[in-house]
């Protein structure tokens, strides 16, 4: 008889300095989706048990950042209680909600589009199917507001990011950097290679809800042509979400 | 209803409060003013809220022109010549601007940020429970955007308060202190010792998202990517070139270089008060001593209504005019905008 394996015993996080105000907690070094289901644990945890002095949490790939107010507790007392509510079993991801968000891929949606087929060897076409063909969990929200960072990017799509970053991308630029792929809602500045854009808006003010994803959102991407894209676009401009909730 | 009319004004000008927190997770970053203290001062003197908005104005000069009525305003922070209609005004005291006067503000000295504070605050729609300009988010009311000509701040018509100053503790050019982390531990001894016994200055490109530092390479013991993590106010991440970038209150809230220390958070205003070129050091301080300064920081800004005074009519501030003779240039007792410098400017919070 087979005997059950006992659960993997969980290293305890390492707290870190981050100013007199914010203590990182740190689960991993690397990119590691088990670490980051273990900072959502403690994000959530922390949520709903809301610790004395804590003003706010802000979860990443492979740490928390927990903001506190020094005057109301202490890099040492908060500490501890962190330590005890990272000693809490993680819990199996029961309620996941999953989004599919439309993506028009390549031409000036996705200007590097066909560098990025002639980097990994094959057609553009396949850099379309096997990007849309993946199943990606957001790690985190980071950066410039609604930036959202997926994980579970194909070890086929993979590649350094570029060595020149450009000073402006799109709003809506969806794209694959190192081992990660994300969706960007601004403007702005990436090192990442533009595969498409969505006209989804991550980050809408005025909107309700007016930050569409959550750390743990599941993600799959369905490719549009330009037209559709452009109605879609119009549409998310007068407050509709776009994004296909598919379960809550 | 009583206005400000923008007549003229320098870039890195932006109206900011207290910043917008809560957000972060979804990378919106809080903003707010760079110098919380003389934030707190500056509308502390015209009775407003702590963190009430106000007009953050940059180094170079502005001048603002009332209409519709008069508006009582407090200039608090950096110093800089001030006056309203020719008549002075002290950096750390509350002044009325009459219906049609302008009041006019040259550079900041010794400083890089004042404060306008307007009595009964900025008319605005507040995002997040902020009037605080991103610009980059597109947030910020009523302007979303740092400020220009021809702009209106809305404001209550004056009071007819006597007018007051603020008593600050002196200005301090002590060393900028640093707790170490979150990632010290990518940085070999002799590069912290050298990034704590070197002059640093602040580099003239930088602005609210970040201070780039000029001053010896720091090396990274394993190179320069790290996986992103959060950033905090004061995080001081070396990048590849190993000249820290300090990350202000418009930095991006997650960043991917490793994070040698972090400014504590009872320096931060002074250490963003630095004028670029200016040299100055860091000294490391233990977590204690870092969490006891934040405490009495935040004592001395429950504190400011407590240090409010009358103008008297000869208001003569001996200590701060003797500090201005000993820094080496003859000041006239007079002219008070050749010596005022009882402010919030660069003052520490001990």
């Amino acid at each position: 008889m087979a005997e059950t394996l006992p659960p993997p015993r969980l290293l305890p996080p390492r707290l870190l300095q981050s100013g007199d105000s914010a203590i990182t907690v740190e689960f991993s070094r690397n990119i590691d989706d088990a670490a980051n289901r273990r900072v959502l644990a403690l994000d959530a945890a922390m949520a709903s048990a809301p610790v004395e002095g804590v003003t706010e949490t802000v979860p990443t790939y492979r740490s928390l950042l927990v903001h506190y107010d020094p005057v109301r507790t202490s890099f040492e007392a908060l500490g501890e209680q962190i330590l005890a509510l990272a000693k809490l079993p993680v819990p199996e991801a029961t309620k996941t909600r999953r989004w599919r968000i439309p993506v028009v891929y390549g031409g000036e949606h996705g200007v590097d589009l066909e560098d990025v087929a002639k980097a990994l060897k094959t057609t553009p076409d396949d850099i379309v199917a096997r990007h849309a063909a993946g199943d990606y969990r957001v790690a985190m929200i980071g950066f410039t507001p609604g930036w959202s960072y997926l994980s579970g990017l194909s070890d086929s799509l993979q590649m350094p990011r570029r060595q020149n970053p450009r000073l402006l991308t799109p709003a809506g630029t969806v794209s694959i950097g190192g081992v990660q792929t994300g969706v960007q809602c601004l403007a702005g500045p990436s090192g990442w290679h533009l595969l498409g854009q969505t006209a989804v808006r991550t980050y809408q003010l005025h909107r309700d809800p007016t930050f569409l994803l959550e750390p743990g959102d599941a993600i799959t991407f369905a490719p549009v042509d330009a037209r559709t894209f452009a109605e879609q676009d119009r549409a998310a401009a007068a407050g509709e979400i776009v994004a296909e909730l598919i379960t809550s | 209803m009583s206005k400000l009319v923008v007549t003229s004004i320098g870039p890195a000008s932006s109206v900011q409060d207290g910043g917008r927190p809560g957000s972060q997770r979804y990378g919106l970053v809080p903003s707010g003013a760079m110098d919380r203290l003389a934030l707190a001062a500056g509308n502390t003197l015209v009775g407003n809220e702590l963190f009430a908005a106000t007009v953050e104005i940059g180094p170079f000069g502005a001048v603002f022109t009332a209409r519709g009525g008069a508006v009582r305003i407090a200039l608090a922070g950096a110093s800089r010549n001030a006056d309203i209609a020719g008549r002075p005004v002290a950096i750390g005291s509350t002044a009325t601007i009459a219906d049609g006067e302008a009041l006019t503000l040259g550079f900041a000295r010794g400083g890089s940020f004042s404060y306008l504070a307007i009595e009964g605050g900025i008319a605005g729609e507040p995002d997040f429970g902020s009037l605080s300009v991103n610009a980059r988010a597109g947030l910020g009311s009523p302007y979303p955007r740092p400020l220009q000509a021809g702009d209106e701040l809305q404001a209550s018509p004056a009071s007819a308060a006597p007018e007051r100053r603020i008593e600050l503790p002196a200005a301090t050019k002590a060393p900028i202190r640093v707790v170490w982390g979150p990632q010290d531990d990518e940085f070999a001894d002799e590069a912290k010792k050298l990034f704590l016994d070197s002059e640093w200055k602040i580099s003239a490109t930088s602005d609210r998202m970040g201070y780039r530092l000029e001053g010896p390479v720091i090396k990274h013991l394993h190179g320069h990517n790290i996986v992103s993590d959060g950033t905090v106010n004061g995080s001081l991440q070396v990048p590849g070139n190993g000249q820290p970038i300090v990350l202000m209150p418009d930095r991006g809230t997650s960043g991917g270089y490793p994070k040698i220390a972090t400014v504590i958070s009872a320096d931060f205003g002074r250490f963003a008060q630095t004028p670029a070129g200016r040299a100055f050091r860091f000294e490391a301080v233990s977590m204690a001593e870092a969490q006891l300064a934040a405490r009495k920081f935040w004592e001395l800004l429950r504190s400011l209504p407590d240090r409010l005074r009358p103008i008297e009519s000869f208001d003569l501030n001996i200590d701060a005019l003797q500090d201005a003779n000993v820094a080496g240039q003859a000041v006239s007792a007079v002219d008070v905008a050749t010596w005022q410098v009882a402010s919030a400017d660069v003052a520490g919070p001990d």
